[in-house]
């Protein structure tokens, strides 16, 4: 991988005695596609506006190639941001949005012309110089403000939830635009999102944050493979979420039965989470099952029918394609790959359960809510 | 029902507006009765362009306002940014004690003014003549700056700040941003401000009254005095060349209005 461009080193920040960031610790390499992935309030557009200066951490140092920058105002950084509502001047048409940047930097006449019209290239834009930009779509303010930004060359964009306000056909477009933008330009964009499809589709390096703290840094495979507690398998996709204890290396038990994994690494009868993705579950006769199961309720999603089967009380999600009628008697089957052991965290017993899919079961996921606190 | 209520908006236009035909009407008649039209002149006007005292009345006052108000237009757009600036706490307190001068009996302010400069002149500058053509621009600024901020505050309310946000981030100071962007945004709520100012200082008799000294009368303070004397009709002719002046300036400001308004409902028809 290339060189580390920005290091964030035990960051934290407070607004009126509230913690929004919890030491953050982070690296940005040159040329990688980051994604702050996370809820709202999870503090990633404040880790992202540390980077783009427009806020000073209460405490902790934001590095850049190597050097301090937390003194340093958001004019001077060679970062430029594409803002969540694009923030385009009313009062300047598009070309004037767009060089902006370069005019504040008093470059001369023909460069302006010549790198402007370079960027609306990019962004496809070509031809709309003298638009007003109240007049475009949000799609094509959405390429203004991404050209008004990429225009004065920055070693780093950052992007705050940029797909926000397009409706979802308008959305896959951009992503892919985006992406197709960034290894372009080769430069490192920092993307802020509670996305996780757009986040897992267009990252290189996925930063999952919850309450001011990283939860998890990986590839999007590994995220969504590997995730190491309960709340970033609940966040990233669908999860049951099982209590389990790790017997030894490859070996599991839960629901009394002992299951063949791929973890290892864990303390002998250490308790664990399980988490088995929804998708990954085979649908058996009865009678060849590991477990059996009755179904309680069934979704039509279009790719796949979202059915909840029940064994012992305790409801999964299962996504098939094969439909199974409510209150039929279902087996399932479980490889060791489909198996993903976490070790325990502040976030087991509240995600994963799918009880709440039915009404008569709401008591028990209130009493695991209450369990946790 | 809906004809009752255009009558009524009828009847209000007149009894708003007929003041003011009367004293066009007056102002173009022959006849030195108010009660009767002889016949169609311009004498009047030819007349009042002939009276120098009454035109150098009238260059005062519009020296005056045009000085005032474009002081108090500076001076009230950089106080609005300063108040924009606080915590909202102290933003709201501030506001608070801007706008009372605004509703203070006009009587009050001018006593209270010409008290402050003649103790000032006298006491602390030594001065025979304290009240002079400085004293009353002094008094002007202050009453025409609430309604300046008044004016340019909600516009400041309504800017998104992500676009001083978006100014800084392609390089401009704080103060370059406000330069190229802020200003632009607020530019309406500016200009509407300086129209009411000016407006406010043209027919302000009261406080004039109180700090004015003899080098400098406006306008309204010499023709107060007339009350004693009966008006001539010429005096008719300039009210009513003020009267269409005013008009122009509040035509212009609705044009301006309506023309951001429309932005505005172009702008959020864009973004559905």
């Amino acid at each position: 991988m290339s060189k580390e461009l920005i290091r964030l080193q035990d960051l934290t920040m407070e607004f009126d005695g509230e913690r929004i960031l919890d030491g953050i610790n982070l690296y940005i390499n040159d040329h990688e596609f980051l994604t702050l992935l996370g809820p709202s309030g999870c503090g990633k557009t404040t880790t992202l506006r540390i980077i783009g200066g427009f806020l000073s951490p209460t405490s902790g140092k934001v590095l850049f190639d190597g050097k301090c920058i937390n003194e340093e105002p958001a004019y001077k950084r060679q970062i430029n941001t594409v803002f969540q509502r694009y923030a385009l001047f009313p009062h300047l048409d598009v070309f004037d949005n767009v060089a902006f940047g370069l005019r504040v930097a008093k470059l001369p006449k023909a460069e302006i012309q010549e790198r402007v019209q370079h960027m609306l290239g990019v962004v496809g834009l070509k031809g709309y110089e003298t638009r007003r930009t109240d007049a475009l779509s949000g799609g094509q303010q959405q390429r203004v403000a991404i050209a008004r930004a990429l225009v004065n060359r920055p070693k780093v964009l950052l992007l705050d939830e940029p797909l926000g306000a397009l409706d979802l056909r308008l959305r896959k477009d951009m992503q892919n635009e985006l992406k197709r933008i960034q290894q372009a330009m080769g430069i490192t964009f920092i993307y802020v999102t509670h996305d996780q499809e757009e986040a897992l589709g267009m990252s290189d390096t996925v930063v999952v944050m919850d309450k001011g703290r990283i939860q998890q840094i990986g590839r999007p495979e590994d995220i969504y493979n590997e995730p190491k507690n309960a709340f970033v398998a609940d966040f990233i996709g669908e999860s049951n979420i099982l209590d389990g204890v790790m017997l030894e290396d490859y070996k599991v038990r839960f629901f009394g039965r002992v299951f063949a994994c791929v973890d290892k690494g864990f303390a002998p009868n250490e308790p664990v989470d399980v988490v088995i993705r929804p998708e990954d579950i085979d649908i058996v006769p009865p009678s060849e099952g590991h477990l059996v199961g009755s179904v309680t309720s069934v979704t039509f999603k279009g790719l796949n029918y979202d059915i909840i089967v029940e064994f012992r009380g305790f409801k999964w999600l299962i996504q098939t394609t094969d439909y199974h009628g409510v209150g039929e008697n279902i087996g399932i089957r479980l490889n060791p790959e489909d198996i993903h052991i976490m070790h325990k965290s502040e976030y087991s017993g509240m995600f994963g359960d799918y009880s709440s899919y039915s009404a008569e079961y709401d008591e028990l996921t209130e009493d695991a809510g209450n369990e946790e606190e | 029902m809906k004809r009752t209520n255009r009558i009524f908006t009828i009847l209000i236009f007149i009894f708003l507006y007929i003041p003011m035909a009367v004293l066009i009407v007056a102002s173009f008649n022959t006849g030195k009765d108010l009660t009767e039209f002889d016949s169609f002149t311009f004498r009047q006007y030819t007349r009042l362009f002939q009276d120098r005292t009454l035109l150098k009345l009238l260059g005062n006052s519009l020296l005056l306002s045009v000085l005032a108000s474009g002081i108090a237009t500076v001076f009230g757009t950089i106080a609005s940014v300063g108040i924009y600036g606080l915590k909202p706490r102290m933003r709201r307190a501030v506001m608070n004690l801007t706008n009372i001068p605004m509703t203070n009996p006009e009587i009050v302010t001018g006593v209270s003014l010409s008290l402050l400069f003649v103790f000032v002149g006298t006491r602390l500058l030594g001065q025979r003549n304290s009240l002079t053509f400085w004293t009353l621009l002094i008094a002007h600024i202050t009453f025409n700056l609430p309604y300046v901020i008044l004016n340019v505050m909600p516009k400041l309310n309504q800017l998104d700040p992500a676009l001083t946000d978006a100014a800084m981030d392609l390089g401009c100071t704080p103060i370059q941003s406000f330069f190229k962007v802020t200003l632009h945004e607020i530019m309406p709520g500016i200009i509407s401000g300086a129209i009411m100012a000016f407006t406010m200082s043209l027919d302000d008799f009261v406080i004039s009254y109180f700090v004015s000294g003899m080098d400098f009368i406006t306008l309204p303070v010499e023709i107060y005095t007339y009350v004693k004397k009966p008006i001539q009709p010429k005096v008719y002719a300039m009210f009513t060349l003020l009267f269409l002046m005013i008009l122009a300036l509040m035509i212009a400001m609705n044009i301006l209005q309506a023309r951001s308004e429309k932005k505005k409902a172009a702008s959020h028809a864009a973004q559905v």
